[in-house]
């Protein structure tokens, strides 16, 4: 048997989880030498062809970053799902729908009009709109459909396995990897780092005190935050109560809160409506009217608790009925 | 005509034995309330209510002792918080606020349990079905993923 073969490929996402790769650093040397990597547009010069040229199952592993966005998405997931063994959805965006799943709080007629005419731009509204096909003098020209609505990779195609984060950090990577070469993978559908909350591996974790109550927010550029105390405790929304562990605390060592990029542990199915319960919860007034004076402070609710996760929550998008009545 | 669906989830200790004395009194209200018992308002975590929406409830009620008398103390400030802040977050996602309500009733009040339900009834029966199209038909893979 040869080298496992493993392909890449990049949906919709901003291209971190390339770079994760990268930031394999020497190690790439090492995986490089392990596997044979038969497809990947952003490094190497193959083509779509190559890979409807395959046989199905050929290619061992896949890992596919980026939510489906596009038709093209939709369909080069498809492609690689046929032709692949594995697939692993790399990253918030492909696992959860990531920040590109913020979209689902409008639809395209809303994303457009404000792309294409609203927004300043140097070029006065010119009524340019992208479509999917225009005849020009060599011929047609065609681009990919864009959807209403963002989905997770797991949406459109099976997945089996995922590996979190924004973008999930070489040592969770290396760790798939070497489990893949040794045949030594969880049970499909593992989301393949810890299954506790981040607060679990949080350094600042001992500073929480025992009964935790909000009399105030503070958004980080409000306050200078005390770099050893729990972040909740200095009234700065952090979502490491409600999300997965692994990272090793990455944004809070940078002394800036969770944003929840690893989504749920395995028994939340819902990210958002979690923070939310936890957060609402530790809120310490008990008349509306206060209630409603510290909840003011959440200015973006949805952006706060899904900020990766709103494709794969339980309302998935904003109710379409309702998407042009206000922004 | 329309029947609207509304999810109730009462606490045991007050709004569900109102809802109880108002069945035992023979009161007659509108048939659309499905009854869910938890122990306490503080147990409704906002899943469930999420969860409701996604499965075809067209509204949720939220029923709970009154302030300062809940059976474990502080168990219906709880909800009352998570509601607030819960609204908020149906407002972004273009739910109406009418369709998340939450009252406090308590044992004795069975004609409460009548009028509210009625009066929730009515007001999703003009607001119409909430048509959540998770994805719409455009999009739908033409054939399920191999």
């Amino acid at each position: 048997m040869g080298k496992p073969k493993v392909a890449f490929y990049w949906c919709a996402g901003c291209g971190g989880c390339e770079e994760a790769v990268v930031d394999l650093a020497e190690n790439i040397l090492d995986v490089v030498e392990a596997v044979d990597i038969v497809f990947w547009p952003v490094a190497l010069d193959f083509k779509k062809e190559d890979v409807e040229n395959m046989e199905e199952g050929e290619i061992d592993v896949s890992f596919i970053n980026g939510a489906v966005r596009l038709s093209e998405q939709e369909e080069m997931a498809k492609l690689l799902r046929a032709k692949s063994k594995l697939v692993i959805a790399f990253g918030s965006c492909s696992h959860l729908g990531g920040i590109p799943g913020l979209g689902n709080l409008w639809n395209k007629d809303t994303i457009f009009q404000r792309a294409y005419h609203e927004v300043p731009s140097l070029e006065k509204d010119n009524g340019v709109h992208p479509e999917t096909k225009i005849k020009v003098k060599e011929g047609t020209l065609e681009l990919p459909e864009f959807y209403h609505t963002v989905r997770t990779l797991n949406q459109v195609i099976e997945t089996d396995y995922y590996l979190p984060g924004c973008p999930p950090t070489p040592k969770l990577l290396l760790n798939a990897v070497q489990a893949i070469l040794k045949g030594e993978l969880p049970p499909k559908g593992s989301v393949l780092a810890p299954d506790k909350a981040l607060c679990d591996e949080c350094g600042r974790n001992e500073t929480k005190p025992e009964k935790l109550l909000l009399q105030d927010i503070k958004r980080p550029h409000e306050i200078h935050i005390d770099p050893e105390k729990c972040l909740l405790a200095q009234g700065v929304i952090c979502m490491g109560p409600a999300t997965r562990s692994g990272c090793e605390a990455l944004c809070v060592n940078g002394n800036m809160p969770c944003t929840g990029c690893f989504g749920p542990t395995s028994r939340v199915l819902d990210q958002g409506a979690k923070a939310l319960s936890a957060i609402a919860s530790i809120i310490d007034y008990n008349e509306e009217e206060d209630i409603e004076q510290i909840m003011d402070k959440i200015v973006d609710p949805v952006g706060l608790f899904y900020r990766y996760s709103l494709p794969a929550s339980m309302l998935k998008r904003r109710n379409l009925a309702n998407t042009t009545k206000s922004s | 005509m329309y029947e609207p669906k509304i999810v109730a989830i009462f606490c045991n200790w007050c709004t569900y034995t109102a809802a109880d004395l108002a069945g035992t009194a023979r009161m007659e209200y509108a048939p659309n309330a499905r009854i869910i018992r938890v122990m306490c308002s503080g147990r409704i975590d906002p899943q469930f209510v999420l969860n409701a929406f996604q499965k075809g409830a067209d509204g949720v009620l939220l029923g709970g002792c009154h302030p300062g008398d809940c059976h474990y103390q502080e168990g219906n400030y709880k909800a009352l918080r998570r509601y607030h802040l819960l609204q908020r977050l149906l407002e972004q996602m273009g739910i109406e606020k009418e369709r998340l309500r939450i009252e406090w009733i308590s044992a004795s009040e069975g004609d409460k349990v009548k009028k509210v339900i009625d009066e929730m009834t009515e007001e999703i029966r003009r607001l119409g079905p909430l048509e959540i199209a998770e994805t719409p038909a455009e999009q739908k893979p033409a054939v399920a993923a191999s």
